[in-house]
């Protein structure tokens, strides 16, 4: 049976793997490069690789460092991050991404949901959304989490997988680096409404918190997180040994994992 | 020297890049005279069958690929690669493949029970009913890369591997010199790079 997927982001400003904590007061990690190899080695499912800066800031993706991780590793890369047009497609697919997702682009043309799905297939195109409590409602939030758009977020969710999302990424502000586990209540909104996968972002804290995670939610399919595993607080390997013996299906062979 | 068949249709680039991780010497080529001095053959392909199948006709590279693969050039069909090599699809009407695997391709929903996800998007562990040398240098158990929403069937004599998606799916074929593998080797870390060495080193393959 399907795996389900651990999913390390790298988030990368100045071709550098930063993470922030409430997406504020960022610090450098590491080399993409390296990071991505290191992740690959280790038994990581996919890797997810933010250009945080480009929606805020215009800034164009480092097509180069996508070019050097897409020939480094050989699992799924989704690439985002200033994916406002299929031109922005065409360019990171042509740099070795498998998946693009788009966040901040769609809110600003929905119909770049539609459009790329058409040319790429739905399997290709990643609805990336950052949602926050407000008012006891799920809304969508713009900018790498910094303008609310009002947007309902389990409906956007909603129109983007019948305009052609073929997967979700939900992540959470209210739970994300507060590492207190992730938001169950919201993932399980979105769940309960759309039938691509959806993976749960923002807020894993310990090994603890991703069997909570698909213990509880049986329909989703990943679990992505960045400063937890960029700083060694959780080691891939031990994490999906310890999913495994939990019951939960995990991929734990055919890659050299350093210890 | 690998051709990696090029008639528009799909990214090229991870292939292209796992093939040089592997130290396999390949080129990316729509050149009918490059595919005829090519050791081997790869024919990749994403995105709708019937789109791909007129691709290939109308620049002649499936009578081309036809040829090669009964002159017994190993020839290696990667996901919509793979689904091209049997005689029909039912992806959006009926739609004829090159016929070099006896089959057809057809919706995964009409297999699996009503409530898992299609297309299947994911690892999956490999199941082997016979040996293959395409497969020398993994395990069984092992898990691949697989995105797909139609899979093959009818061809149960020649599948050399397979996957359990509610049901048990065809993953990889044989017959004789031709494979096909429904899932992405160059999308599947270690495992997927061993296939590809299969596939790529000098020997025999059949």
């Amino acid at each position: 049976m399907i795996t389900k997927r651990i999913i390390p982001c790298l988030d990368v400003k100045d071709g550098r793997v930063v993470k922030g904590v409430n997406f504020l007061g960022l610090h450098d990690v590491s080399s993409p490069v390296r990071l991505a190899k290191f992740y690959s080695d280790c038994g990581a499912d996919e890797l997810v690789f933010y250009d945080i800066t480009a929606s805020a800031e215009g800034r164009a993706l480092f097509t180069d460092i996508l070019t050097e991780v897409a020939s480094t590793i050989f699992i799924p890369l989704t690439v985002g991050g200033g994916i406002n047009t299929v031109d922005d497609f065409d360019r990171v697919l042509k740099c070795g991404a498998d998946k693009v997702s788009v966040n901040s682009g769609a809110i600003r043309d929905p119909s770049l949901i539609s459009q790329a799905a058409k040319r790429y297939g739905d399997q290709c195109v990643v609805l990336s959304v950052d949602a926050k409590r407000v008012n006891g409602q799920f809304r969508v939030f713009a900018k790498g989490g910094r303008e609310d758009t009002g947007l309902d977020a389990i409906e956007w969710i909603k129109s983007g997988v019948q305009n052609g999302a073929g997967e979700i990424v939900l992540n959470s502000i209210d739970t994300d680096g507060v590492k207190n586990g992730f938001d169950l209540e919201m993932l399980d909104a979105v769940c309960q409404v759309v039938d691509v996968p959806v993976i749960a972002s923002g807020g894993a804290g310990c090994v603890d918190h991703f069997k909570t995670l698909f213990h509880a939610l049986p329909k989703v399919d990943a679990g992505l997180a960045a400063s937890i595993f960029h700083f060694g607080e959780v080691a891939i390997p031990d994490l999906k040994r310890e999913l495994a013996a939990d019951g939960i299906n995990m991929r734990l062979t055919g890659f050299s994992a350093p210890t | 020297m690998v051709a990696i068949i090029d008639y528009g249709v799909g990214n090229l680039f991870s292939l292209k890049s796992s093939l040089a991780a592997i130290g396999a010497e390949a080129v990316v080529t729509g050149d009918p005279a490059v595919i005829k001095a090519a050791n081997k053959l790869i024919l990749p392909g994403v995105g709708a069958f019937a789109d791909a199948a007129a691709l290939l006709r109308q620049d002649g590279l499936d009578q081309l690929i036809i040829e090669e693969a009964n002159r017994g050039k190993p020839l290696l069909g990667i996901c919509l690669g793979m689904q091209l090599l049997f005689d029909v699809s039912f992806e959006y009407g009926e739609h004829r493949g090159l016929g070099l695997i006896p089959g057809r391709v057809v919706p995964i929903e009409d297999a699996i029970p009503a409530g898992l996800k299609v297309p299947q998007i994911g690892w999956n562990a490999l199941c082997f009913p016979k040996p293959s040398p395409l497969f020398r240098y993994m395990n069984e158990g092992d898990c691949v890369y697989f995105v797909h929403s139609y899979y093959a069937a009818g061809c149960e004599e020649y599948v050399i591997a397979g996957t359990e998606y509610g049901a048990y799916l065809t993953a990889a074929v044989q017959r004789d010199n031709v494979f096909g593998t429904q899932f992405h080797p160059e999308k599947s870390g270690t495992v997927g790079l061993n296939i590809l060495r299969a596939f790529c080193e000098e020997g025999a393959l059949c």
